[in-house]
């Protein structure tokens, strides 16, 4: 069994056996995805009950929190695989890491803006430059600075290896996030679903928040395995299994 | 051929370095120069209502310290990266971290150090009261060592690159980020008589972690733009 | 059913946030398919190229 596992992450390194498998995976996160999507969607916005507090608005929360979550989550993915990549030169964990960040950028955002027209009927506020919100606006330019520096460097590998110190750090970003509702007195919510005791939130309004995070998961997992084909075709360009991707070797 | 002990290596390199930057002293003013003109646009911008200048007083010289900063970090590398000692240094049997160290030092004597030594005066022309003063210098003190340690870092990533310089900014204002949340935090609540032993510590222990990992990141990173 | 769009009153905030959401994954979706496409057509016209030249150069050698 443990052979098994080896010898698969072996093949994985490959690009072009990766390039195939991944190929292949995607619709088996896409496909989940959409289900998920659309049972969290319904439970969300028809089956939950309106607050009590906050009315119809809180709704923006099966949107908000996923995002929020999944822009921490990616870039912890992101600095692994990147730190995975610098040590062992695994080229696999290089792509990884490179396609991972524009799609934390995308989640960051949408949490920034959906937190904004949440913030805007419920405090009267568009923005604030509250502890949390500060940290996460922080993110995004952490996940751009990324972008960027990976696209200025001409040398792939070399590009890689300077965004994952960059990407690593930043890592200290994540947990001031996190804790920035406890540490400070801020604006923003505190912890209702990490405590480890009872969550204050009623299981109607809790499973699709989890089903939407779920969700959104799997979409990472299957445009991360996107990203990183076009990423492994960029970088192998050259080789022959790419070229005889396009057209049949003939000679 | 005898070789350097660690020590002796870094004190002739910190040597180097400052010998180089008396050399060019006309430019160094330049960053210093900035950091007083800056702070002294606001309150010729916001008008001289004196209540709000002494309101944004503490985050107008600490936004325009981090400017400064950033104008200066290019100076770090680049003139070694040209000429191709800064490929030596890598090459040298020492820790390159602490080589990079020796380097960050120079840079904060010849850039921050400065800014400390104005700040009195600028204090003055923003009306920032007498408490607060003692704060802003302690603030300085220990805020632009982790400047320089993490533009450290910033440069040592772009020195490769043609025109690093833009996306230096990028990458290392949202670093800078925490240092001037809690350093002009620090001088507000000073200048209202609170006392400030919470921010100060932050910034002390930022500072520490700054100076025993920047250079770390840094020398990882140069050993990757020069590669 | 008009009670469901106009979600209280928070309308607008309520579908911007989805309608954002939906744009920023459909993004997210699209532009690995049109950018997989845009490298498969880059390398094959490289390819056509580089035959064209072969075939050139082949013709003229003695």
């Amino acid at each position: 069994m443990w052979t098994l596992i080896v010898r698969f992450l072996h093949q994985m390194a490959s690009p072009q056996y990766f390039y195939r498998i991944a190929g292949r995976l995607v619709p088996w996160f896409m496909v989940p995805c959409a289900l998920l999507m659309l049972a969290g969607l319904y439970g969300g916005l028809i089956l939950a009950p309106p607050d009590y507090q906050q009315g119809e608005s809180y709704r923006i929360i099966f949107i908000h929190v996923p995002s929020a979550w999944m822009s921490l989550f990616v870039y912890v993915v992101m600095a692994a695989a990147g730190v995975i990549g610098l040590v062992w030169r695994i080229k696999l964990a290089e792509v990884v890491a490179i396609s991972s960040a524009p799609i934390g950028a995308s989640f960051t955002f949408l949490a920034l803006v959906t937190g904004s027209l949440w913030g805007k009927p419920m405090w009267g506020a568009w923005w604030v430059w509250d502890a949390r919100l500060t940290s996460e606006l922080i993110l995004l330019f952490l996940y751009l600075g990324v972008i960027s520096l990976y696209s200025a460097i001409e040398d792939k590998r070399v590009a890689a290896r300077a965004v994952a110190i960059l990407a690593l750090v930043g890592v200290v970003n994540i947990p001031i996030i996190h804790y920035s509702v406890e540490w400070w007195n801020t604006l923003h919510q505190g912890a209702t679903i990490a405590k480890f005791d009872k969550p204050s939130m009623h299981t109607s309004m809790l499973i699709p928040l989890l089903l939407m995070a779920l969700a959104f998961k799997l979409f990472y997992a299957g445009v991360v395995l996107m990203r990183a084909r076009c990423e492994v075709l960029e970088r192998e360009r050259n080789s022959r299994w790419v070229q005889s991707l396009v057209e049949p070797q003939t000679r | 051929m005898s070789t350097l002990s660690l020590s002796s290596a870094f004190g002739l390199l910190l040597r180097r370095d400052l010998t180089l930057a008396y050399r060019r002293r006309a430019e160094l003013v330049n960053p210093l120069l900035f950091f007083v003109l800056v702070t002294s646009l606001f309150p010729l911008g916001i008008g001289s209502d004196s209540r709000l200048i002494q309101a944004v007083g503490p985050g107008v010289i600490w936004v325009a310290a981090l400017l400064a900063a950033l104008l200066s970090l290019d100076s770090m590398f680049r003139s070694d990266f040209e000429d191709g000692s800064l490929e030596q240094f890598m090459l040298s049997a020492h820790p390159v971290s602490i080589l990079v160290l020796a380097k960050v030092l120079a840079h904060w004597l010849v850039t921050g150090l400065p800014l400390i030594l104005v700040a009195p005066l600028l204090a003055v022309l923003l009306s920032l009261p007498g408490e607060a003063l003692g704060v802003l210098l302690i603030t300085l003190t220990l805020g632009t060592p982790i400047l320089s340690l993490i533009g450290g870092v910033g440069v040592a990533l772009t020195v490769g690159l043609r025109r690093g310089g833009v996306i230096l900014s990028l990458l290392v204002l949202p670093l800078y980020v925490p240092v001037l949340i809690f350093a002009s935090n620090a001088v507000e609540t000073a200048a209202a008589g609170i006392p400030t032993t919470g921010q100060i510590s932050f910034l002390a222990a930022l500072l520490a972690l700054s100076l025993t990992l920047a250079p770390l990141a840094t020398a990882a990173s140069l050993r990757i733009s020069l590669s | 059913m008009k009670e469901f769009f106009a979600m209280g009153g928070y309308a607008f905030y309520v579908w911007m946030s989805y309608g954002i959401a939906l744009v920023v994954l459909i993004a997210n979706l699209v532009s690995p398919l049109m950018q997989r496409r845009k490298l498969l057509a880059d390398i094959a016209r490289r390819q056509r190229r580089q035959r064209r030249a072969e075939s050139r150069t082949g013709s003229r050698t003695p």
